[in-house]
């Protein structure tokens, strides 16, 4: 799940163009998520100002197996 | 002034390709309706505002006071060490020659259209295409709260980095992280500059991208960031970089931000096809944009020529097949497809140097003389200094 900070969001869409799965539509100001998101946290990045941050909710994290 | 039920061709968005299809179109004869989501044409501005004076050359686009601010002689690039090379204004592609102002120049291309006939909807989003069976024919548009269908023979996707033309036209036009870039941009003021430049800095002072300085007068300036998805680490590394870049460099001292602009840009090699039956793409949305220089305005403008007049043609010809639309990929690809993979190429190859090859990569072009910067010489210069810096790319030598 992707969490927006809209007192930084500059509503430029490099989220939009970013997201392999069309889970963002940018409106003018309004930037709407869809349940496509996969959380592989994309947008995260090409955010350039840090607006977004993704919190996972998906599965559990699973320790790495050790030899 | 709604818009009517039926028209031959629906272009989505309203920047310079879409304008420009929209008014190829139009001056053709086709029918043609300008759907832009914003409530103005232009603005906010998402751009750095370099352009080629190329332009100039394939569309009829005369040079206004209204946006062509600054028209500079050449291109200096800077490598880490400091030391930079000049490249005249001629010679260096896609970003140099003029800084324009975009929201003026937009509505400019906007007006050029409206006047061949096109009509213009702003505010007004295209939120579904209408299809009969499986094949599209025309679009659902949302305005001031109202849903509309219209009826199109053909639709042409110009909308820009995140369209949905494309998504819902079934182009697969996902984008590896070492193909997005993340940008931001300062259009600053109380600077003092020489307004005859466009300054870029590269290396690791932007990972996988550049620094621009693009001045609009002597104390104006565009200054900006592009940094490479596969290269960021973390989020906000743009305004990280860029802060940083701007509080290293004394011309910054006194200056003020105006206006902060962000946005995503591809830096790819262009789509493989960017037509299906009905459906046509132009500019950022078919990936048009200069994978070198991030500069997407020139080629938008010149394939959109050629899509609005092959779209014009279709509409004569009553044939809206995707066979029939090869003339606009044949046409487009001509003009731009060469380019654009060669510099595809010296963008891979660039963001694989460190910050001491390319201190070399400077060094070795500053040999060249300046009238003969071509790739070519450019590339030759450096294999006789640093034969492994140009390994790859021995074909184009």
């Amino acid at each position: 799940m992707i969490e927006l900070n809209d007192d930084k969001c500059m509503h430029c869409g490099a989220c939009v163009g970013a997201c392999p799965a069309n889970a963002i539509y940018l409106n003018e100001v309004i930037l709407d998520f869809n349940d496509d998101c996969t959380d592989c946290g994309l947008c995260v990045k090409a955010c350039p100002v840090g607006a977004l941050t993704l919190i996972r909710t998906r599965g559990l994290k699973v320790p790495a197996v050790t030899a | 002034m709604f818009p009517k039920d039926s028209y031959d061709v629906v272009v989505v968005g309203g920047g310079p390709s879409g304008s420009t299809s929209a008014r190829y179109a139009a001056r053709n004869g086709a029918d043609v309706l300008l759907v832009e989501k914003r409530q103005e044409i232009g603005s906010p501005v998402r751009c750095g505002e370099g352009v080629s004076m190329e332009i100039f050359k394939h569309v009829d686009i005369k040079p206004d006071s209204s946006w062509l601010v600054n028209q500079v002689t050449g291109a200096r690039i800077f490598g880490p060490s400091g030391k930079f090379i000049l490249i005249d204004a001629k010679n260096a592609g896609d970003e140099v020659g003029a800084v324009i102002e975009r929201d003026n120049f937009d509505k400019y291309l906007a007006t050029e259209a409206a006047r061949e006939g096109a009509e213009i909807a702003t505010k007004t989003s295209v939120v579904s295409f209408l299809r009969d069976g499986g094949e599209v024919c025309g679009v659902r548009i949302r305005r001031m709260g109202e849903e509309r269908d219209i009826a199109a023979k053909l639709v042409i996707g110009a909308d820009g980095f995140e369209s949905q033309v494309a998504r819902w036209a079934g182009f697969n036009t996902n984008l590896k992280t070492r193909d997005t870039t993340s940008n931001l941009q300062y259009r600053m003021t109380n600077l003092d500059l020489d307004p005859r430049f466009t300054d870029f800095y590269i290396g690791s002072v932007a990972p996988g991208g550049y620094v621009w300085i693009f001045p609009k007068s002597r104390d104006v300036a565009n200054v900006g960031i592009g940094l490479l998805l596969s290269k960021i680490r973390g989020p906000s590394e743009a305004k990280d970089y860029l802060d940083e870049f701007i509080a290293s460099d004394p011309r910054f001292k006194n200056a003020s931000i105006m206006e902060t602009v962000s946005g995503g840009v591809s830096v790819s090699a262009p789509l493989d096809k960017v037509t299906a039956d009905r459906i046509m793409l132009v500019g950022d949305a078919a990936r048009m944009i200069d994978p070198l220089t991030g500069g997407g305005i020139s080629n938008g403008v010149i394939a959109g020529k050629v899509c609005g007049e092959v779209a014009a043609e279709a509409v004569k010809a009553g044939d809206f097949s995707d066979g029939f639309l090869q003339r606009y990929e044949k046409g487009w690809r001509e003009l731009l497809e060469e380019k654009l993979y060669r510099d595809y190429m010296a963008k891979e190859k660039l963001v694989s140097l460190d910050d001491e090859a390319l201190d070399k990569l400077i060094e070795a072009m500053s040999a060249v003389p300046l009238e003969n910067l071509s790739t070519k010489e450019i590339l030759g210069a450096i294999r006789k200094k640093y034969p492994e810096l140009v390994k790859e790319f021995e074909d184009l030598i």
